[in-house]
């Protein structure tokens, strides 16, 4: 496979016009940290985004980040954390999960929406990205968004990009919302509940005035459930204790203090917790936290016993099956069935991607307009063809 | 009299007005479709006034289904429509013309479902924002995007034109808040995007729908986050000698690591104008005033002020007034929530929404006051500072044609300056008819075309809302 490296705007939108004109798809590459994500893709090219890099400016008083697709997302950080500032979504490093090397870039981030556990609080990178540019399948380069972060003017692009898994476009350049790094940070830990009073828990944490922006639990023997308060150090230590007190009838609870509790949460937002076996395969499910138990009972009663993890107050659960046969696909889309949860499949072998549908099938009139969207932006396919989608 | 241009009606379908009525009238229960000229007039326009339109008809539907047929139905003989929610647009998006049928979302207006655990709610989408937040607000939650017309605008509007409000600096606008929608397209399929999880399997349909302003489909129902209360909110008014003395402070506040939950700002026309109406207790002898708002519980908030003070101190603050009280707290609020109605008591005015990178508020300012000037009117200003959303009111006599005009050339002159600086026509009240015609100014005619054709796989004979948001020439598919 021929890897294409463009230097600039304007090498890659010849790269795009010449892929469309020769109707010969592109897969596009970023740090390549996440790379085997998606359904198995044929092209004969791959485009990197690794020399479109820098960041456009930084400016800390309108908390706003513009830069270039494929700057590495620690050099982002960095440039924020100099400033006393951070991403406000808290990326997952998707590294441990894949074994993967290699440095994961902000343009990632942008066309994978992806975010880590303190999107309960703050929302998902999809929530702070305010503006993209962007190749489109016609070779011509569109703006949508901007750099400011209240912005409706005209459909909203910036939205469909992030997520789209690059099936809709080359994003060259994309600008985040960012906010001030908070002071400290401490994390309550409740021990041996089950999970649907780990559910309850965590559902108590966050209906309550003090800001949760952390809220996970490992089940099994030595099950841990964890609350992190960050702010400023008074307010960290006087709702720590308001939650103590909220949630101690359903058990006893200690806490950690900023260094473990930072440490923890690197953790989970890598779910190390699943990461020692890299042969089992990796689901990840979005659901109602109030149906988060039953789902998992219903998997166990199919007789599937997965691993899991929940983040997210329950709304995410991150599932360690076997990667034999469907991978527990046909189990996990059924018990999902009559939710309006879905489930991706992050993990697996080509062979059972290949034949298992790794983002959740939707409904014909959504499939329509995902088409139909598709068609809009790239009307040769030439984008990362099939990855999400087959014929998308 | 008004500049701002509409399509030419259809002859034709103007002439088959009584077939079309007749069509209806099979979907609907008699009182719920509305044909008469006075009572299709109550429907003519929206809080953008100067301009009105009488549609062919009203319809009211009371269920999915029903709106679901109505579109069928005005596909199957093309029709336009232009869906309506409480018409509270201040750009125009929901005027109707003369040649389509308004389907109005407003007898959808039940709270469907309430769950705590999840914290969502599912609603109707013909219900108004505030009934939400009062709905909740027992058990201790609210929905957080608050528009200054929440007791009137529905979540339908609100998604439709990606609603704001004065505290989404902390709690984001109606995109970051919406979970899921139920929503009719043109040919009468009803789809579910998204649901109750955080996320939806994907592309981002719901992140498009949301401000899409009733050219995609038409809303339904929604799924919404709602939040818990802070323990406590108190606003503190700040007074200063000059707008870049204020502007500056917005700027050390954010760079001390604070993010207020709301950061407000008045400039003394603005003041003057509110006090009057609200009885607030705002300082009539500063040059612009902040109003900034800190939440949690009384020490927290005790501690953020005592910081916010002391940077205002370092910036020349003339006035520090702390609401002591609920009812200070409320009237504060009501001073600047009706701003807008307000100013109307005093003047005709018309609402700018352009945003602006806050480090160019004092250089905006400044440009605004100059260009209104020049134009031989008044100006008074308030806004989001936290964000840049400026909101320029531009007072001008309505009985006087040349004022409208310049008024609203004066608008146009600030708009294209707040894209000029790197910031955007409209923050929150949507392109509708007014901005329509500067959406080149923002965007390429490549940016455009992108737009109108991802537009086009929602309604390819742009039957949907038209006249609004993409300039009239120059169209992809029309």
């Amino acid at each position: 496979m021929s890897l294409l490296v463009p230097e600039n705007e304007n090498q890659a939108v010849e790269i795009v016009r010449d892929a469309k004109a020769h109707r010969e798809p592109l897969a596009i590459q970023g740090g390549g940290t996440h790379a085997g994500l998606g359904r198995p893709m044929q092209t004969a090219a791959a485009l990197s985004t690794k020399a479109l890099r820098g960041i456009i400016f930084h400016e800390p008083a309108e908390m706003v980040i513009r830069a270039r697709a494929g700057t590495p997302l620690a050099e982002i950080e960095a440039a924020l954390a100099s400033k006393g500032q951070m991403l406000p979504f808290e990326p997952m490093d998707h590294r441990g999960i894949f074994g993967s090397q290699g440095e994961p870039s902000v343009g990632a981030v942008a066309a994978c929406n992806i975010s880590g556990p303190r999107r309960i609080r703050n929302g998902a990178a999809r929530d702070s990205l305010i503006g993209v540019r962007f190749i489109n399948g016609s070779g011509e380069a569109i703006n949508s968004g901007g750099r400011v972060m209240k912005n409706v003017t005209g459909l909203d692009l910036v939205k469909l990009q992030c997520g789209a898994w690059g099936t809709l476009g080359l994003l060259t350049e994309v600008t985040f919302k960012v906010i001030p790094v908070t002071q400290t940070e401490g994390t309550l830990v409740l021990e041996g509940l089950n999970d649907a009073a780990a559910i309850a828990v965590m559902s108590a944490a966050l209906g309550s005035p003090f800001e949760v922006s952390g809220a996970a639990h490992e089940p099994g023997a030595n099950a841990r459930t964890f609350l992190r308060i960050e702010h400023f150090a008074p307010s960290v230590d006087y709702r720590l204790g308001e939650l103590e007190k909220l949630l101690s009838k359903f058990a006893t609870s200690r806490r950690l203090d900023r260094d473990t509790s930072q440490s923890l949460w690197r953790d989970i937002r890598g779910v190390t917790a699943l990461s020692g076996d890299l042969s089992k395969a990796l689901w990840r499910v979005s659901v109602a936290p109030s149906q988060a138990t039953h789902f998992v009972q219903t998997l166990r009663e199919r007789g599937l016993a997965p691993d899991y993890v929940f983040d997210w107050g329950g709304g995410l659960i991150w599932l360690a099956v076997s990667a034999s046969g469907d991978a527990g696909a046909s189990h996990i889309r059924t018990a999902l069935s009559g939710t309006s949860g879905h489930a991706t499949l992050v993990r697996a072998p080509d062979d059972v991607r290949q034949t298992t549908d790794v983002f959740q099938p939707q409904s014909a009139a959504l499939m329509k307009l995902t088409r139909g969207v598709k068609a809009s932006m790239d009307i040769a396919g030439i984008f990362n063809p099939g990855r999400m989608y087959a014929g998308v | 009299m008004s500049s701002i241009p509409f399509p030419k009606p259809d002859p034709s379908i103007l002439a088959r007005r009584d077939e079309i009525i007749a069509g209806l009238a099979k979907l609907l229960l008699p009182e719920c479709l509305i044909t008469s000229e006075d009572e299709r007039r109550a429907f003519e326009t929206d809080a953008l006034t100067a301009y009105r339109r009488i549609p062919l008809a009203v319809a009211l539907p009371r269920s999915t289904e029903e709106v679901s047929a109505l579109l069928a139905f005005c596909a199957a003989v093309g029709v336009k429509v232009v869906p309506r929610g409480a018409g509270t647009s201040l750009a125009g998006g929901a005027i109707p013309q003369e040649d389509a049928v308004v389907i109005a979302v407003t007898k959808l207006n039940k709270i469907l479902d309430v769950n705590y655990s999840d914290r969502t709610v599912r609603v109707q989408a013909g219900v108004t924002n505030l009934s939400i937040s009062e709905a909740v607000m027992p058990d201790g939650f609210f929905y957080a995007p608050d528009p200054s017309s929440q007791l009137a605008c529905t979540i339908a509007g609100n998604i439709g034109m990606n609603s704001g409000g004065a505290h989404c600096l902390k709690y984001g606008v109606t995109t970051n808040n919406v979970l899921g929608v139920k929503m009719v397209l043109i040919d009468g399929t009803i789809v579910d995007i998204g649901g109750d999880a955080l996320d939806a399997p994907g592309y981002d349909l719901l992140g498009l729908i949301t401000g899409s302003e009733g050219q995609l489909g038409i809303v339904t129902e929604a799924t919404l986050r709602i939040l818990r209360l802070a323990e406590g909110a108190r606003p503190v008014l700040f007074g200063f000698p000059s707008s870049e003395s204020a502007g500056a402070c917005v700027a050390a506040i954010i760079g001390a690591g604070i993010v207020p939950v709301a950061m407000e700002f008045m400039d003394k026309p603005a003041i003057a104008i509110c006090e009057a109406f609200a009885k607030a207790g705002y300082p009539l002898d500063v040059e612009a005033m902040l109003i900034i708002e800190v939440e949690g519980s009384e020490i927290e908030m005790e501690a953020q002020l005592a910081r916010i003070i002391e940077i205002a101190g370092k910036h020349d603050v003339q006035v520090v007034k702390e609401s002591r009280s609920a009812m200070e707290t409320a009237l504060i609020w009501k001073g600047r929530k009706s701003a807008f109605g307000a100013t109307g008591r005093v003047a005709d005015y018309i609402c700018m929404d352009g945003t602006v990178p806050t480090g160019q508020l004092s250089h905006v300012l400044k440009r605004t006051g100059e260009i209104v000037e020049s134009y031989g009117l008044r100006v008074a200003n308030v806004f989001h500072a936290g964000d840049g959303n400026m909101h320029p009111l531009i007072l001008y006599n309505v009985n006087d044609p040349t004022e409208q005009d310049k008024a609203e050339a004066a608008g146009m002159d600030i708009l294209k300056l707040c894209v000029d600086v790197g910031g955007c026509l409209t923050g929150e009240h949507g392109v509708g008819i007014e901005k329509r015609d500067l959406m080149r100014h923002q965007f390429t005619d490549a940016d455009l075309a992108q737009q109108m054709s991802v537009r086009a796989v929602f309604d390819k004979d742009w039957l949907l809302n038209p006249a609004k948001v993409f300039p009239l020439e120059g169209r992809n598919a029309e």
